[in-house]
């Protein structure tokens, strides 16, 4: 190809692109009925809203206490979504991974079943989980389990994948059996990792915990929703200022012990 | 355990101690911290289960409820009368615009302070400024973005895209920063040595060179924001197939229907997980 045709070629693939990508933009604008000019001043407007109305008052802070004690149950519920998740993923991780892998058939099947675990949203989980659960902690903590699974099953398949394959070979070739190929080759290499993912995934469950907890009416985040909806917003101030410090503290630890722990 | 020697050492190679015994493993920093945390955490677990607000529900009983429902969903997943074929495709590509259009406006976005945040384009000043502020926008969760903003600005899609923009933002910035400081250094030295202004090595060098993996991250926190576009619908009202979920489950009841909704959901996932693992693949990404 002469570089006057290959310019010109790629000159029309990037046309195309665009005007494929500005069609899919004015479809996707009309269908959900997107105000562009509106979309300009929201976050201005946002802004001077927030200084006059979102700032935590002196009821705000008096309601503290409620606040830090859903914010503790919240913390809890992620941190035992992320638990059980974590044991329960492990083994499905060993089925599925191309290293520790029993039959193939096994591995597919528990690829399949992670995926299709993953790909059912979190909100969809709360939502179904909610019809017999009803409204309680125990709830919100099975919804954010069941996508905490999917998660780290894949996420674990891929760690162990990586982190163990020689060492895996090298005691298969020493004749180790199975249960100890994986308590000696395993486990203490991609441990680590492993870990790496739990502590993302409590990070991530705490603000999903809030999303939970307003669709099953529990937690930080129904508490959030109620006191939205009931225009005290200086108090619902005073909850995002609680998990942001919340989220920051716990990205703090993570990273230290990562740096330490990998 | 007179084998475990606690050391600060991290090489896990055995070390003959006094006693001429062998000492296959030591007890290293790192597998102390790896052990403590494990322990705390299961310490925490624990506790929560002791002290879970169950609100007096019969666990089994409810178990085996939802074992019957889920039967119910994925094995005889039905249409309504609200919820026909033809509605949960519009409402699938309702849900499937909002997650175009805060991708689109997270993308520019992200680009423009990915410049600014990447080590090689920049001074570190800034750089470390916008992913401190970035850190700090994304402590806070996508509903509570959008929950703020359908109060501060009025109910509807621009309050659900910009809500939902933060922390794509977030996600992107930070790919696409990363792409951009792997930009060789001699090639913004040479451009700068022969005159080049900040302007033209981003638009002739920085971006075309990277303009293949900002695609590829960009696919990628699509597929992720079509799981919150559904998780906005249920819970911030921001319309949609997840909004149809939650009026399923909350209102109107229907089991059969949330398993017809669900499936419109799972089908559309993972069409777009297939896509995006060949997009890593075929990059080298690893998120």
């Amino acid at each position: 190809m002469t570089p006057d045709k290959y310019f010109r070629r790629q000159k029309f693939v990037l046309t195309a692109v665009l005007v494929g990508m500005v069609l899919i933009t004015l479809f996707a604008g009309d269908i959900t009925r997107f105000d562009t000019a509106d979309a300009f001043t929201a976050v201005p407007r946002v802004v001077r809203w927030s200084f006059r109305n979102f700032i935590p008052d002196e009821q705000a802070v008096s309601r503290l206490p409620r606040i830090l004690s859903r914010l503790l149950d919240t913390i809890y519920m992620s941190v035992m979504a992320s638990m059980i998740a974590a044991i329960l993923a492990f083994p499905m991780a060993l089925l599925g991974s191309r290293t520790t892998r029993v039959a193939g058939w096994l591995a597919g099947a528990a690829r399949g079943f992670a995926s299709v675990f993953r790909n059912i949203p979190i909100a969809a989980w709360a939502l179904i989980l909610i019809l017999a659960f009803g409204t309680s902690d125990f709830t919100g903590f099975l919804a954010l389990f069941f996508a905490t699974f999917g998660f780290l099953s894949r996420a674990f398949m891929e760690t162990i994948d990586e982190a163990s394959a020689s060492s895996v070979e090298a005691l298969r070739a020493a004749g180790a059996s199975y249960t100890q190929t994986v308590s000696q080759a395993v486990i203490p290499g991609s441990m680590p990792q492993m870990l790496s993912w739990m502590l993302y995934m409590i990070e991530t469950n705490i603000r999903s915990a809030t999303l939970v907890g307003i669709l099953t009416g529990t937690g930080i985040g129904f508490q959030f929703d109620i006191y939205m909806k009931s225009l005290q917003y200086r108090s619902a101030a005073m909850i995002a200022i609680c998990l942001i410090v919340t989220v920051l503290v716990i990205e703090t630890i993570s990273n230290a012990l990562r740096r330490v722990i990998l | 355990m007179s084998t475990l020697i606690l050391s600060s050492a991290s090489n896990g190679r055995a070390k003959r101690r006094a006693n001429r015994s062998i000492v296959l493993r030591q007890l290293t920093l790192p597998k102390l911290a790896l052990r403590m945390t494990l322990l705390v955490l299961l310490a925490v677990t624990v506790i929560g289960f002791a002290t879970i607000d169950t609100r007096d529900t019969d666990l089994r009983e409810a178990t085996g409820e939802s074992a019957r429902y889920f039967g119910i969903m994925f094995g005889s997943p039905e249409p309504s009368d609200q919820v026909t074929f033809g509605h949960a495709a519009r409402q699938v590509l309702i849900t499937l615009s909002l997650a175009f259009l805060t991708t689109l406006i997270g993308a520019v976005v992200a680009i423009v302070l990915g410049l600014f945040a990447a080590r090689n384009l920049t001074n570190p000043r800034i750089s470390n400024i916008i992913k401190g502020f970035i850190s700090v926008i994304r402590a806070i969760p996508t509903v509570l973005w959008v929950l703020i903003f359908s109060i501060g600005a009025g109910l509807g899609a621009v309050a659900a895209v910009i809500g939902m923009s933060f922390h794509t933002v977030g996600y992107l910035l930070k790919a696409y920063s990363e792409s951009f400081e792997e930009l060789d250094a001699a090639v913004i030295e040479a451009l700068r040595a022969s005159g080049a202004s900040w302007v033209q090595i981003v638009f002739q060098a920085v971006l075309p060179s990277s303009i293949t993996y900002i695609l590829s991250w960009t696919f990628i926190r699509f597929e992720i924001n079509f799981a919150v576009a559904v998780a906005m619908g249920a819970a911030a009202g921001a319309g949609g197939i997840g909004f149809e979920l939650f009026q399923a489950a909350w209102f109107r009841l229907d089991i059969a229907e949330i398993g017809y909704i669900t499936y419109f959901i799972i089908a559309v996932a993972l069409v777009m997980e297939i896509i995006a693992t060949r997009l890593k693949r075929r990059y080298h990404i690893h998120d």
